[in-house]
């Protein structure tokens, strides 16, 4: 029921409104993990980022992509939790702090035991529109034991103009969607964010909107 | 569907088009029948996507003059979303842009009613005025003067401009041959050949450069031998697709050949002032909607108001 939900979320509502309404400059696409399991780290500005992320998927294996997203928001009241739920099929996340590791990750590694791609923002919040905050560690953590699993860089651009953080006015802009290649492995978190940083700021040179909040 | 309803001459000319693109498609197969080491992805998408372009456009010309409208509206949204996207607008601007977007359907009703003193003024007048009015509103004033000219360019451009096309779909019918699809179908087809005309001689002929720090690829020979092709062109074809004469339509030749020259390096400037190829990756093997609709941007209201002026 939950698929179905999901699908015709996406069928009806998100892709047309990420295809007509706001657009996509899209590049790498091939880079794209098709299989689980797989993580997408990507950068964070707006709530649009995940959904367009997954509407970059065809609609027979959009089940299986899921954003990993913070309890105490998406949660945080029955209508946003029965659309994380069931429309996006999240996996939530504790970020109170008070949760050790081990717990912290559950919902992950469930989720990556069952082949699904996990779609990640390791800056763990929004931040300013179009700045790129701290990486955070916790990526590092989640898939320090897990060595068969790739992390795809992507770099989203133009969001934060669209939807910025705190508006609810939509305004269509084009946005750039950049896929970069894997991330190698890092034996310790300082490479790992070093690595992810490095990889972030070139996928960010490609961007066409990259001049449009100067 | 009502595809009996096209007028013959203008349905003559989609045909001819079509056997264009047929000609196009079988040129890039037997390319790459004889060189199979070389990589002709790029050509083959460009080829393909023009196949779409032109299926599209025919499609809704074919189906009546409102669909046609509304498309028209669209390519005109689609072009001043990707404008607004690379050009520098401020966070604060947003407001304002909401505004700028929904200027583009009011034009449109003004097309569609054929309101003529409305079409020509709403946005160089009342647009151009309320606009800033807004940002005054909101307040933000570092930068407003930037703001201010590059959102009323873009209004300009993209729907003022591109709206001329869809005008002509609703003045008064004087070739009764080729309807009111043969003015569009006149405009578009020479601005795109002339696009094409002044690569093919350039590549041909071309060794004096125009203005490099723009255009590296456009020279003089290329320039002028695509002006005097499609003046020619012009000449012959615009008695059948309008109600202009012979030598009238040696005037809409260098109107279309000269300002589809200037829209594309306005256009070009405009990117290399950002550092950018592309304007966005809409059509594949042409790049954004913009570096498709950048000579068309100068020729719609040129040709439009030669025409106005000569037959109306």
């Amino acid at each position: 029921m939950n698929r179905i939900i999901k699908i015709l979320f996406f069928a009806l509502i998100i892709k047309p409104l990420v295809l007509i309404v706001l657009g996509i400059n899209l590049r790498g696409r091939e880079k794209l993990p098709v299989k689980g399991p797989a993580i997408i780290a990507a950068n964070h500005n707006s709530h649009l980022d995940a959904l367009v992320l997954m509407s970059l998927y065809p609609l027979t294996s959009i089940h299986k992509i899921r954003p990993v997203a913070a309890a105490d928001y998406f949660l945080s009241n029955r209508l946003l939790a029965w659309v994380s739920i069931h429309c996006l099929d999240i996996v939530p996340f504790n970020r109170s702090g008070h949760v050790d590791k081990e717990q912290l990750f559950s919902g992950c590694h469930q989720a990556l035991d069952n082949d699904d791609i996990l779609i990640l923002f390791p800056e763990g919040s929004r931040g300013a529109p179009e700045k790129i905050s701290k990486i955070k560690k916790g990526l590092f953590y989640l898939t320090r034991e897990r060595i068969d699993i790739k992390i795809t860089p992507v770099i989203i651009y133009g969001l934060g103009r669209a939807l910025p953080r705190g508006e609810a006015l939509f305004v269509p802009f084009n946005c750039d969607v950049i896929i970069g290649d894997p991330l190698p492995e890092a034996e310790s978190s300082t490479v790992f964010i070093k690595n992810i940083s490095q990889s972030f700021a070139e996928l960010y040179t490609h961007c066409l909107t990259r001049h449009s909040d100067k | 569907m009502t595809f009996l309803d096209i007028p013959q001459n203008s349905f003559y000319a989609m045909l001819a088009v079509l056997g264009l693109l047929v000609i196009a498609s079988c040129t890039r197969l037997l390319l790459s029948a004889k060189n199979p080491n070389k990589d002709y992805t790029e050509l083959r998408q460009r080829i393909q996507s023009w196949w779409w372009i032109i299926a599209l456009l025919f499609l809704v010309l074919a189906a009546n003059r409102t669909t046609a409208i509304v498309f028209f509206g669209f390519l005109s949204f689609l072009a001043l979303k990707e404008f607004l996207s690379i050009v520098p607008t401020r966070l604060t601007d947003r407001r304002v842009i909401f505004w700028a977007y929904l200027a583009i359907p009011v034009q449109y009703y003004w097309v569609s009613m054929g309101w003529y003193g409305m079409f020509i003024i709403f946005i160089p007048v009342y647009v151009f005025l309320f606009l800033p009015m807004r940002m005054v509103l909101i307040g933000d004033t570092a930068g407003f003067i930037r703001s201010a000219g590059i959102l009323h360019w873009a209004v300009m451009l993209m729907v003022f401009s591109i709206s001329h096309i869809a005008y002509l779909l609703t003045l008064p019918v004087k070739n009764v041959e080729a309807g009111n699809v043969g003015l569009v179908l006149f405009l578009l087809f020479m601005t795109q050949f002339n696009d094409v005309c002044q690569y093919i001689w350039g590549k041909m002929l071309g060794k004096h450069k125009i203005i490099p720090n723009v255009s590296p690829n456009k020279t003089w020979e290329g320039f002028i031998g695509g002006l005097l092709t499609i003046t020619l062109c012009a000449g012959f074809v615009a008695p059948l697709l309008t109600p202009l004469a012979f030598e009238y339509g040696l005037g809409a030749g260098v109107i279309i050949g000269l300002s589809g020259f200037f829209g594309d390096v306005v256009l070009s400037s405009v990117k290399r002032d950002l550092q950018i190829k592309d304007s966005g990756s809409l059509i594949p093997g042409h790049g954004g909607i913009l570096d498709r609709l950048d000579s068309v941007i100068y020729t719609a209201p040129l040709f439009f108001h030669f025409l106005y002026y000569a037959t109306y």
